[in-house]
This record gives C-alpha cells, structure tokens and sequence, in this order.
C-alpha cells in the first residue's frame, strides 16, 4: 500500500502545470504537520519564482522590502549545499534580525530546515520548511526527515526544470541488463535471497544493483522502486 | 580531529587551508604527475575549488594538514561528470543522494589512520547528510589504500594499467565497513559524531520570537 508521502510524490511528478506544484506543496506540509514548506528558485538575475504555504502577505512584503538581498537562509544556503538549519545561519547582523523579527510576525515559525539544491548550469533553488517547536523537537523532527525532505526538494526542482521556457528534456536513465532482471524478480514476488540466488550472484552485489536502479528511477524505496519501474514499461510484471 | 569546512571556514584558517592546497601539490603533481595547475606559491587548486564545496580536513594541531578531501553534489557541476565520465561509460551521475569525493589526500608521512578517519568522516555525511553513496576517482595506490582501511568501493570503470590506472568507484560504508574504517582510524564513533556535531549540529544564535 502506498503511503501518503509517496502519493504526493507522485503528484509532483505528474504535474503538468504549477498549480500542480502549489497543491502538492500544501498537501506535503499538512502531511509533514508542519507550518510552512516552501520551495523557491532564484535565477541569477535575481528573479525569483516557486510554490509554497507562506501567506499573500508575507510573499508580498519579502518582495517589496528585497529581502532577497539579506535573507541570511539564501545566503547562507547560497555558499553551502548540505541542508542547513536555521539556527547555525547567521543571523547577527541589524537587518538580518529586523527581518527575523518581521518573518516572525508573519507567522514562518522560528525553526526552519532549508534545502540547497544545485542544478545544471548552475541553477539554485531552495526548498524549506519552517515551524514552530522547541529545540529538542524540532532536531528530532530533522532526524527522523532529512532524508525525505531532500528527496522531496529534488522532485520539486526537476519539476521547476521541466517547466522552464526553452529547456530540452533530459532523456529517462535506462536501467542496465543485470538492474532489469533484479527488478523483474523483485516484482514477482521473490525475496532477496530468492532473487540473489536466481542471478547467481552475492546478496551485497544484488543490493547494489537494486540500490543504482532505485536512483535511475528517483524511487523512496525498493517497493517505490518496482512500481515505478513497472509503470514506465522498463521492466515486465 | 576531523574539521569539515566550507570557503569561509577556510578564510578563517589560512594557514591550514595553505597547508591543504600545498599537500594537495606534492600528492598530485609532484607524485602522481597529474597535470594539475600549482600556483608560485606551490599550492594547488582547481575550478571546482571556487565552487563552493565542502572539505573533510584532519587537523594535526598548529595548522598541520593530515589530509584531507572535498565534496561537490553531482546534481550541479561537479569534477566527475565533467572529466571522468568515460569511466562510466559516458554516462553522468546525478543524484541527489550521491556525492562526488574528490582531491583524497593524505599528507607526506601521514600514517594510513589518516586516510581510515577520512573515510570515517564520509561515513558520517552518508548516514546523516541524506546520501546513499560517495563516487570518487582514485588511482591504484589510493585503491590499496582503501584496502588496507577496510573500505574498498565498488568500482563503476577504470581506464589504464598498473600504477596508471584511475578507478572511478562508489562507496556506500554501511555496518561493517564502517565499523572496521573506525578502528583503523582509533576514533571511537562518539567521538567521530561529536566533530561532525560540532560542525553540522545546531549552533547557539537561536531564532527566537522577539
């Protein structure tokens, strides 16, 4: 049975226009049971776009006041690609703790987790979620879906990537030889051992093959895995 | 102890960024003969260098340099699919959940526990950074290295023989390969966590409500 999380994802891939993206984000958000979640593209002239929960007003006021320029998570996020928490930026400066003060008040919440995501060419993106949490909380909640949540910023950017005006399509990875027939056995039902055993080969070599074709396909897990495998015809089941 | 540092962390350790960039010369351009660029000044740099990544160092105390390696995600530019995908059949690598491990150096007369913590260090970005697997270039003497610690990857393509043979390989250092890397390198995992804590963990400018 699939999971709500892996549901969205699916949305998210099935997008075929932003608002897509804009219902996928509140669905994540409430699925995370968190205040905001926000994905944002930044173009190097500066232009801005995305999708995410932050009030009208909010969005409206980080545009008018240029926030863009101060914004200590761009910043910091711009120089870094390992996601960040909030509380390591810095945040000391005069401007940056008005705008602190100001994102506050707009209801952001005074925890947030933010996402650098590098694409080709040197595209920049940034995915967040933001809340309201003690410390203790709000590191046991990175724990638990850091992991997720950067897969999550990667759907959502190769979303934006598609949508971008003149972009070529990037061609489907093919799986290789030896990744179809994992797949295929996986998809009938056998276990690992069984399917180890049917290739002649080591349950650690059969592990990295289903781990390369998981990748290729973007999948969560190897159940996600299968299934996306057989829904793109790459493998018969 | 292992630091992991990004360019402005470096700005503020001169002396051991200088100590790095000048190993990094001796390994690369004076041993292996690489044409890689080497300032006046003997240090070596490259493009991927100005690109914002992040470095694994072994800090020796008094700004000696151990070793040390560098990070890149492969899903924007990075040094593997730019000069090394024949090695891969032509084929980048681009996920989000690989990174690219490049410039593994180990000081001149560092001993191999140096090469085995940075190893353990890869071994805390994988399991917390949200990775499944590292993807590096190594030449057949890194290759015996990585051996000899316990942490042989898998290896996707190689192209020449013998001493000049480059590998491109994947390392996933999960359980075992992992534990054995910690002993190599005599670093508890408490320890190891607590370095990557102080670098990763959360710091003490708090956001808070006004």
């Amino acid at each position: 049975m699939k999971n709500g999380l892996e549901r969205i994802l699916e949305k998210v891939e099935g997008a075929v226009a932003p608002d897509d993206m804009q219902h996928a984000i509140e669905a994540l958000r409430d699925n995370f049971a968190v205040r905001h979640m926000v994905y944002h593209w930044v173009s190097a002239a500066g232009e801005q776009y995305g999708c995410g929960t932050y009030s009208a007003d909010w969005v409206a006021r980080y545009l008018e006041r240029d926030y863009l320029r101060i914004d200590p998570v761009v910043q910091g996020c711009l120089q870094h690609f390992q996601p960040v928490d909030w509380k390591r930026l810095d945040w000391s400066g005069k401007a940056q703790r008005a705008f602190q003060a100001d994102a506050i008040a707009h209801g952001v919440g005074h925890q947030g987790f933010s996402v650098p995501i590098r694409g080709p060419n040197g595209q920049f993106a940034l995915f967040t979620v933001s809340h309201d949490a003690d410390d203790a909380t709000w590191a046991a909640f990175e724990q638990r879906n850091s992991r997720d949540l950067i897969l999550i910023a990667h759907y959502f950017n190769s979303k934006a990537l598609e949508f971008q005006p003149g972009r070529t399509p990037a061609p489907a990875q093919a799986l290789s030889p030896r990744e179809v027939d994992a797949m295929t056995l996986l998809a009938m039902g056998y276990s690992r051992a069984q399917v180890a055993n049917s290739l002649s080969i080591s349950e650690h070599t059969l592990r990295a093959y289903i781990e390369s074709a998981r990748l290729k396909l973007g999948a969560l897990n190897t159940t996600h895995a299968v299934a996306r495998a057989i829904s793109r015809g790459l493998i018969v089941a | 102890m292992l630091r992991y540092m990004t360019n402005d962390d470096l700005a503020r350790r001169p002396g051991l960024r200088d100590a790095m960039f000048r190993d990094r010369a001796a390994q690369f351009s004076d041993r292996l003969g690489w044409a890689v660029a080497v300032d006046a000044a003997g240090l070596e740099r490259d493009q991927y260098d100005a690109l914002d990544p992040l470095y694994v160092l072994w800090d020796a105390g008094c700004d000696r340099h151990g070793g040390s390696m560098r990070f890149l995600p492969t899903t924007g530019r990075c040094m593997v699919n730019e000069h090394f995908a024949h090695l891969n059949g032509g084929a980048p690598v681009s996920s989000p959940a690989i990174w690219e491990c490049t410039r593994f150096c180990v000081a001149p007369g560092a001993g191999p526990h140096v090469a085995a913590a940075l190893m353990l260090a890869g071994g805390e970005l994988l399991e917390r950074q949200g990775l499944r697997h590292l993807l590096g270039v190594f030449d057949a003497n890194m290759e015996r290295i990585y051996r000899r610690i316990g942490a042989s990857p898998q290896v996707l393509g190689s192209a020449g023989d013998g001493r000049d043979r480059i590998s491109l390989g994947l390392w996933s250092l999960t359980g075992q390969a992992r534990a054995r890397v910690a002993r190599r390198a005599g670093i508890s995992p408490a320890l190891s966590q607590l370095w990557y804590r102080r670098a990763f963990g959360a710091g003490s400018t708090c956001l808070r409500p006004a």
